[in-house]
């Protein structure tokens, strides 16, 4: 068995109830595992959530992990994307300060990261990014002496690819 | 049937065949407190602080198996639940709370009396509820005893504000025969398959052991485990917690196992090359170092929860499942492979195992000065004849009474093993006394437990429960001066009791008899006496050896077979 940290992708549907969020996040503070980042929002049944939750961990406690989050009884599903093929992606929003002589570089830039430039001001642009996370962070990093006044990051979201769901595999 | 939401609560109490509700009123709880007075099917026993009710309860359902209910006011009574939630949630024991919640409007305002009930009970309960509508009761507190009863048991919450108790308010009311929830599948019993492996590797073993703890009890499976042990005749060793899932005065039975289990149990732990593991969750008080845990062994799981397999020791085969259903199973396949067992080995196994039983590692120096504890658990044991219902605190009388209190049936044992709750004794006997009225209640303790939940001396005097309390006083909290004098230098840091009140005068102030015994000739004739006194609480104080230690000994951090054996006993050596 690997002991070494490795990224994972955990897909869970939760019960829109009062609560879930909290009994998921105490279970990761309880056990100790960290959380990289979590994103939560309703599915089209609107009585169940749908989270996708990133933690680093070895391959023993990503094992305990996935058992403790199934019998929670607000989890109705639980999956490990990183075990299969998948897609994930992540939304950036970046507000950088922009003078004039910076605009034509920062639109290079958009457009070779297929970025969108979705709010603009005199001193600002504020800019839209979807992909992977090695594209967002790569996106960031090429920014330069450009200075970022905020950035918003979704965390990641994954789906599995092909006809597998987590609706199906309950 | 139109009902408000204070009779709804009752009537769905009611419905689930609840016959004790142990309680203590307050304001957010009044209106339910009403619809209770007019009760007749329902008793309710005021306890006279909320931990108690809670210990009560969980005492109760550890005796007969059904989940104790506890009803408690919102704030302040809810927070001093937590213990006793916590004590249940680790030991998988069903509990129903309720717990009233400022009115609606008022919650998230810093209301009197306002606690976030849910929020703080989160982590120590199996599941729980903040009730949103009137509608809604029947359903929750039908979902709250499916979870609390089913797979893994343990302790529900239902938190309901105090509007929604309104008298004035009356709804229809039904009361569903079962509610489907679809994120909750507990223990699926598909291990069809693996039965027969698990089946053959048992009977290919040379040197085999059976480890079992609380889910045989919890599972009801104590049956099967007899039968399974009768087929193979392979040794024995129950937890802490599954003490009487076996019968101790059985040949097979090696005693508990771990930290102060028996020198043969953990010795065979050690050297056994297949480990049988049934509802134990190997604890650390019983792997010790888990790098040298069963060094040799081909280990076989079975657990009604998924997550406790692999959870601390990597298992080669794993069963989840009702331990009972799964025994079930597994006994008739062992039929077709029964054969295979190396008889020659195993009767050598059992040579081995014998020898270690020659060094007798229960075995202490006897005094005709001083009371020894262990004598007082000898001598409790021939006047109940081995039947009581035997409650405990928390420390060196626990693990004594665990030791020397040979227990044949299961749920006769009550005790924290999880949470470790001192106070719990008391309490707990209260519960069970209250299931078994007919039966004899020991609860043994310690002068530093007892003190932790004294005031239910007066809810014992109120329902006239006749529990026997047997007081090992040492004037230390004996587990910590234990580990103080072993790695500490005997530096005992605040672990002296001083300022001890007179207990045979205390428990009379309550009402009761108070009986103390300092003279070893005395022990036997005094335990009978306070047995005889059959309708009457009898609180025995027994000054017992100050400086007796709990052998034998595995420390922290070491294996099964590094154990300190007695320096009293016959053996001084290290193991």
């Amino acid at each position: 068995m690997n002991m070494i940290d490795r990224r994972h992708i955990i897909s869970l549907l939760v019960e829109n109830e009062f609560g879930s969020l909290s009994r998921i996040a105490g279970l990761f503070s309880a056990r100790g595992y960290n959380i990289h980042s979590l994103n939560v929002a309703p599915t089209n049944d609107e009585t169940i959530s749908r989270m996708t939750l990133v933690t680093l961990c070895n391959d023993q406690k990503i094992q305990q992990l996935m058992k403790q989050l199934d019998k929670l009884v607000d989890v109705v599903n639980v999956r490990d994307l990183t075990e299969e093929t998948h897609i994930e992606r992540e939304m950036l929003l970046l507000k950088i300060k922009c003078n004039k002589s910076q605009r034509d570089e920062i639109k290079r830039l958009t457009d070779i990261f297929r970025a969108r430039i979705i709010d603009v001001t005199d001193t600002t642009y504020t800019v839209e990014l979807t992909g992977a996370t090695e594209k967002i962070l790569a996106f960031i990093n090429s920014m330069g002496k450009i200075k970022i006044i905020e950035i918003v990051r979704s965390g990641t979201l994954g789906i599995s690819r092909g006809v597998e769901s987590l609706e199906n595999t309950k | 049937m139109k009902l408000n939401g204070s009779e709804i609560i009752i009537e769905c109490l009611k419905k689930e065949g609840v016959e004790f509700i142990f309680g203590y009123p307050g304001g957010a709880v009044l209106h339910i407190y009403d619809a209770l007075f007019d009760s007749d099917s329902i008793k309710h026993v005021l306890v006279r602080h909320e931990q108690g009710a809670t210990h009560a309860a969980d005492g109760y359902a550890r005796a007969c198996g059904k989940p104790g209910v506890v009803l408690v006011t919102s704030g302040p009574g809810i927070t001093n639940c937590v213990t006793g939630l916590a004590t249940a949630h680790m030991d998988s024991i069903p509990m129903i709370v309720i717990s009233g919640q400022v009115s609606r409007q008022y919650v998230g305002s810093d209301a009197f009396q306002e606690a976030d009930a849910t929020g703080i009970t989160r982590p120590v309960t199996k599941h729980n509820f903040l009730i949103d509508s009137r509608e809604s009761i029947p359903e929750i507190f039908k979902k709250a005893f499916i979870i609390a009863t089913t797979g893994r048991p343990g302790p529900v919450l239902i938190d309901i504000p105090k509007d929604l108790t309104d008298p004035k308010v009356k709804i229809s009311f039904n009361y569903p025969k079962n509610v489907k929830i679809r994120s909750y599948s507990p223990a699926k019993n598909d291990n069809i398959d693996k039965i027969d492996s698990a089946a053959e590797l048992l009977c290919s073993a040379k040197k085999p052991m059976i480890y079992s703890g609380g889910g045989i009890i919890l599972g009801n499976a104590h049956n099967q485990l007899k039968q399974l042990v009768k087929k193979l005749k392979y040794p024995i060793t129950n937890t802490l917690m599954g003490l009487g899932g076996y019968p101790a005065t059985d040949e097979k039975f090696l005693g508990m196992l771990g930290m102060h289990g028996t020198y043969e149990a953990n010795m065979a732990m050690h050297d056994c090359d297949v480990l049988l593991a049934i509802g134990a969750r190997f604890d650390d008080r019983v792997t010790g170092d888990t790098s040298k845990f069963c060094p040799s062994a081909k280990i076989i799981h079975i657990d009604v929860d998924p997550s406790s397999i692999s959870k601390i020791i990597e298992v080669d085969l794993s069963l989840v499942g009702e331990t009972s259903k799964i025994l079930k199973s597994l006994n008739l396949s062992l039929d077709k492979h029964l054969k295979k067992i190396n008889q020659a080995a195993l009767k050598k196994w059992w040579k081995q195992i014998n020898k270690w039983r020659e060094k007798n590692c229960l075995s202490y120096k006897k005094s005709k000065k001083i009371i020894k504890p262990q004598s007082v658990i000898e001598t409790l044991y021939d006047v109940t004849k081995g039947n009581a219902f035997v409650t405990s605190d928390v420390g060196q009388h626990q693990m004594w009474a665990a030791q020397y209190y040979k227990f044949d049936k299961p749920n006769r044992w009550i005790n924290s093993g999880g949470l470790g709750t001192m106070g719990f004794g008391l309490p707990a006997a209260m519960g069970v006394q209250l299931a078994y009225p007919k039966s004899q209640v020991v609860c043994v303790t310690g002068e530093a437990s007892i003190l932790m939940c004294i005031q239910e001396l007066a809810t014992c005097l109120q329902y006239r429960l006749p529990i026997k309390i047997i007081n090992l006083n040492n004037r230390y909290m004996g587990m910590v001066r234990q580990w103080q004098e072993f790695f500490y230098e005997g530096r005992y840091a605040m672990s002296y009791m001083e300022a001890l009140p007179d207990f045979p005068n205390l428990a009379s102030s309550f009402g009761h008899i108070g009986i103390s015994i300092e003279k070893p000739s005395d022990l036997k004739s005094k335990l009978q006496e306070a047995m005889n006194m059959k309708n009457r609480l009898v609180f025995v104080d027994i000054i017992t050896d100050q400086e007796e230690n709990v052998y034998p000994m595995i420390k922290s951090g070491q294996a099964h077979n590094e154990m300190h054996l007695s320096p009293t006993g016959k053996d001084t050596e290290l193991a």
